[in-house]
């Protein structure tokens, strides 16, 4: 493998690529205080917002790498060559006869639609969802639901969005989630009113032109009592990316009797760093889900965690990796039961093809003197090459007589004798093996939007391919 | 902790103690081993190796080297020193001093068997000794204690079975702490060759039950192609002990290492275990029962290494936790690139019997090969009510009825060494355990 990966990591000094910087902003390269206020400055940010990145920052700047237990491959990050704001509607250009054949067979496969494949190829700057996002908008607005960028949820509705805005995943939590609480910029802020179920699912995609894609992207994601949202973000088709470095932080929180429901694909170019903080805070009878794909990037490392605060909450971690040559997928779950009866489930199916890695890293917590607190984990690894890898790290804390908590992991590899069965049938090897991955992953796939999971296993097909023989 | 300054502390922290006559060669190494430990910084809740370990307890500066038994101790110490009816051989230390030694029959010493204190070996049998003898840097976190180990290693054991012998019956090693803040460094090496069978047990005990004291050990086991071992530990510290326990096993090809380390004594024991598999066909057997109360802290760190293809290793630990006691376990499959067809399995179970108890488990898999079958879980939950109702309806007092339950949920682990005499001595000790507390 994989003629396929390392298409989509496309030599990025060649071509007619360049920054545009004649009439945007641009807090240039590497970050100071100047950047920070360079940053609050463009956006018109309110004071607090402003004393927020730069405390942002001085944690940042204090807080070591988390190499002691994460991978190596961290220190390759250069932070003063990274450029932290770039405003919206600055892309790199690129014709569209730059891009590689095979992504084009990508895109053709997936079954996108020509506009879209331009905008993801990079060739243009706008994708036209303009239309789109506005008819979302105005659909969601008259049941009172608040959709709007981060910036625009700060300045405009501070009474709703203050409140909460990092709180369930404090500046400190991590050197990360204190750098993208420095140099934010992008994201949605969403608050639904109480009752409320939003029928139809919120994208990110909507807002792409509102706002670009950020590299720093913050979400605020509120739902009222009773109400109920689901949220997509990322697409399945790859990505291409110039900034080398996503850091993104996610909150939700669930008031009582509140669902939410989460959904990420993501499929960077194999040369980003995709390291995200994502956590949500379930009240009493709520629930949190995500459920979580990733495909693509060089070394994602992403935890999305559940804080179930009030009794009878909920939380749900679903999760797919698939690792390809050079990649590093290092995903899994967090789960804090901090109230009676609260329950959770994790279950994480990851695939290392190639030299590809997959590692599943967890923790669950069962504070003291809880009652009937359950948690069930599920890891189930695929090994497809000799030279693939995985690894399983979970942490499990349990006290108390009252709760039950249990983990379980295998590991494993196609079972040859399938793959012989198959191919007695007229299988070609490869289209047997691809066959037998996505039974791996289609209890899973099954749970995700039709139109995702149809692209999904469309994709994990193309992966497949050149894996074997 | 802090092993603070020389001067602050009378005892371990002076060094090396060359009083005993040891080789030039050895005296060197223990001088290395000891500026390694004071170079080495203290373990940390934040180093992986160290998560959720009550570091503070490790503080080590109370404690002093072991002083000679008086006659009267002695005497009472040799004859608690019973495990088994029947035996083999051997051997018993008080403190850092061997205080009996009986050995087996004069055929097998005639096959070329060899038991014997440390120092008599790295005399006798120096090259045998020189390639054995923590061969394998301690991996899991205790590099430092196992520095500090090595320079003051005292009571020592090397048992060396010779190619195609067969020990039938078990060979004894009971290590004694006795007297205030003592310490002691105890060490087994055993080496099995080429198709040689051997079963051992050794006892770990204080004297008196409440005396605080430390304990720093050190095992080497090599299974030899084709080898058997059978080792099985039963520590039963003092509630006052803070242990710390290293132990290595290498098995060459077609050997099988079977170990049983029973965790019921001590404030703090930290138990790490590294199991490597290097030839084809090796196996590696990984069993711990655990019971604690009151404050205890078990915390166990092991890893299963699969070097070799075609290897199997199979753990199984079980915790039963009561009053606040806590339990780790920290633990690792890892699978070395070409070790394909290697099945490992790693299984704890923890049962939780009060609110206060706390179990933290760690199960973790590192696998670099594809043609693999590697699982692990990890569960903790309580006594199932159902169990218990049928029990009291039966007309079984609660107390009666969970130690049944416990018991019954332990035996599992103890019924895969398939010894029954060892199995019965095992036994009896949780029974004590028990009957201590209820």
């Amino acid at each position: 493998m994989s003629t396929e990966t390392k298409a989509v990591d496309i030599d990025r000094n060649k071509g007619d690529f360049s920054y545009d910087v004649a009439h945007t902003y641009d807090a240039g390269i590497g970050l100071t205080e100047n950047t920070i206020h360079y940053i609050s400055d463009v956006k018109e940010d309110p004071d607090w917002v402003r004393e927020f990145r730069l405390k942002g920052l001085k944690t940042f700047l204090e807080k070591p790498m988390p190499t002691h237990w994460a991978s190596k491959d961290l220190e390759a990050i250069n932070f003063d060559k990274i450029r932290y704001y770039l405003s919206g509607g600055v892309q790199p250009k690129r014709s569209w006869e730059d891009v590689p054949e095979d992504v084009k067979r990508t895109f053709e496969r997936l079954g996108i639609p020509e506009q879209e494949r331009k905008f993801l190829a990079g060739v243009e700057a706008q994708f036209d969802s303009e239309a789109v996002y506005s008819n979302i908008k105005k659909a969601v607005g008259e049941q009172g639901v608040i959709f709007v960028g981060s910036t625009e949820g700060l300045k405009n509705h501070p009474e709703i969005f203050r409140k909460w805005f990092g709180k369930v995943i404090p500046i400190g939590d991590n050197k990360f989630s204190a750098l993208n609480s420095a140099v934010f910029s992008g994201g949605s802020f969403i608050y639904v009113p109480p009752g409320v179920k939003v029928k139809h699912p919120l994208q990110a995609y909507f807002r792409i032109n509102a706002e670009n894609f950020g590299q720093f992207e913050r979400t605020l994601i509120i739902c009222d009592e009773g109400s109920e949202l689901t949220y997509m973000e990322g697409c399945t088709a790859p990505k291409f990316n110039t900034a080398t470095l996503h850091s993104a932080v996610v909150e939700l929180v669930a008031l009582k009797g509140a669902k939410i429901q989460y959904i990420t694909v993501q499929n960077w170019s194999a040369n980003v760093f995709n390291l995200v903080t994502k956590r949500g805070l379930a009240h009493e009878d709520a629930e949190v889900k995500w459920i979580d794909c990733n495909i693509g990037s060089r070394l994602t490392m992403k935890y999305p965690g559940v804080i179930m605060k009030g009794r009878k909450a909920r939380g749900e971690v679903l999760s797919i990796a698939l690792a390809n040559d050079g990649q590093h997928q290092d995903t899994g779950a967090k789960m804090v039961h901090a109230a009676d009866e609260t329950t959770s489930n994790i279950i994480s199916k990851s695939i290392s093809i190639g030299t590809g890695r997959a590692t599943y890293r967890g923790l669950v917590q069962v504070p003291k003197h809880l009652k009937n607190c359950k948690n069930n984990t599920e890891c189930d690894a695929l090994l497809i090459n000799a030279t693939s890898r995985t690894d399983t790290y979970p942490a499990i804390t349990v006290r108390g007589t009252g709760n039950s908590v249990q983990h379980e992991a295998s590991v494993s590899q196609v079972s040859a004798e399938q793959i012989f069965y198959m191919q007695q049938r007229g299988l070609t090897e490869a289209q047997a093996m691809s066959l037998s991955v996505n039974g791996f992953v289609n209890d899973l796939v099954r749970q995700f939007p039709m139109e995702y999971s149809v692209e999904l296993k469309r994709l994990i097909e193309l992966e497949m391919e050149g894996s074997v023989g | 902790m802090s092993l603070v300054a020389h001067d602050e502390i009378t005892g371990i922290s002076s060094g090396p103690d060359f009083s005993r006559a040891v080789p030039e060669w050895f005296a060197n190494e223990q001088r290395k081993a000891w500026s390694e430990f004071e170079r080495l910084p203290a373990p940390s809740r934040m180093d992986q190796p160290w998560r959720f370990s009550n570091v503070k307890l490790l503080d080590l500066s109370s404690f002093k080297r072991s002083e000679s038994v008086g006659q009267q101790t002695r005497t009472e110490i040799l004859e608690r020193s019973r495990a088994l009816g029947e035996v083999a051989g051997r051997l018993v230390f008080a403190g850092e001093e061997l205080i009996q030694r009986e050995v087996f029959s004069e055929k097998l010493r005639q096959r070329g068997v060899i038991f014997q204190p440390l120092e008599q070996a790295m005399v006798e049998h120096s090259e045998l000794f020189r390639k054995h003898f923590m061969a394998h840097p301690a991996t899991l976190g205790s590099a430092r204690f196992a520095a500090l180990h090595k320079a003051l290693v005292s009571s020592g054991t090397f048992l060396y079975v010779p190619r195609g012998v067969e020990i039938d019956l078990p060979i004894e090693i009971f290590h004694w702490l006795h007297g205030d803040n003592a310490a002691v460094f105890p060490h087994l090496l055993l080496v099995a060759d080429e198709l040689a069978k051997v079963t051992v047990i050794e006892s770990f005990q204080s004297f008196d039950k409440e005396a605080p004291g430390f304990a720093c050990g050190v095992n080497d086991l090599i299974a030899g192609p084709g080898a058997k071992i059978t080792y099985v530990c039963a520590q039963t510290w003092g509630e006052n002990v803070r242990a710390l326990q290293i132990n290595t096993t290498t098995v060459d090809h077609d050997g099988g290492a079977m170990s049983l380390n029973l965790h019921l004594g001590a404030r703090y024991s930290r138990f790490e275990s590294l199991s490597r598999m290097v030839g084809e066909g090796a196996r590696s057997d990984l069993l711990a029962v655990s019971i604690a109360d009151g404050e205890q802290e078990f915390d166990a760190r092991t890893l299963q290494d699969h070097i070799s293809p075609h290897t199997t290793s199979d753990l199984l630990y079980k915790n039963a936790l009561d009053g606040r006691a806590r339990s780790i376990f920290g633990g690792l499959i890892r699978v070395e690139p070409h070790a394909h067809f290697t099945d490992a399995y790693q299984k704890v179970r923890n049962l939780l019997l009060s609110d206060d108890a706390e179990a933290d488990s760690m199960p973790g898999l590192e696998i670099l090969a594809d043609n693999v079958r590697c699982t692990h879980g990890a569960t903790s939950g309580q006594i199932n009510a159902d169990e218990l109702f049928y029990l009291r309806a039966r007309g079984i007092s609660v107390p009666v009825a969970q130690r049944l339950i416990v018991g019954g949920f332990l035996n599992e682990v103890v019924q895969r060494l398939d010894h029954q005499a060892i199995a019965g001595r095992l036994h009896d000790l949780i029974e004590h355990k028990f009957a201590r507390n209820h």
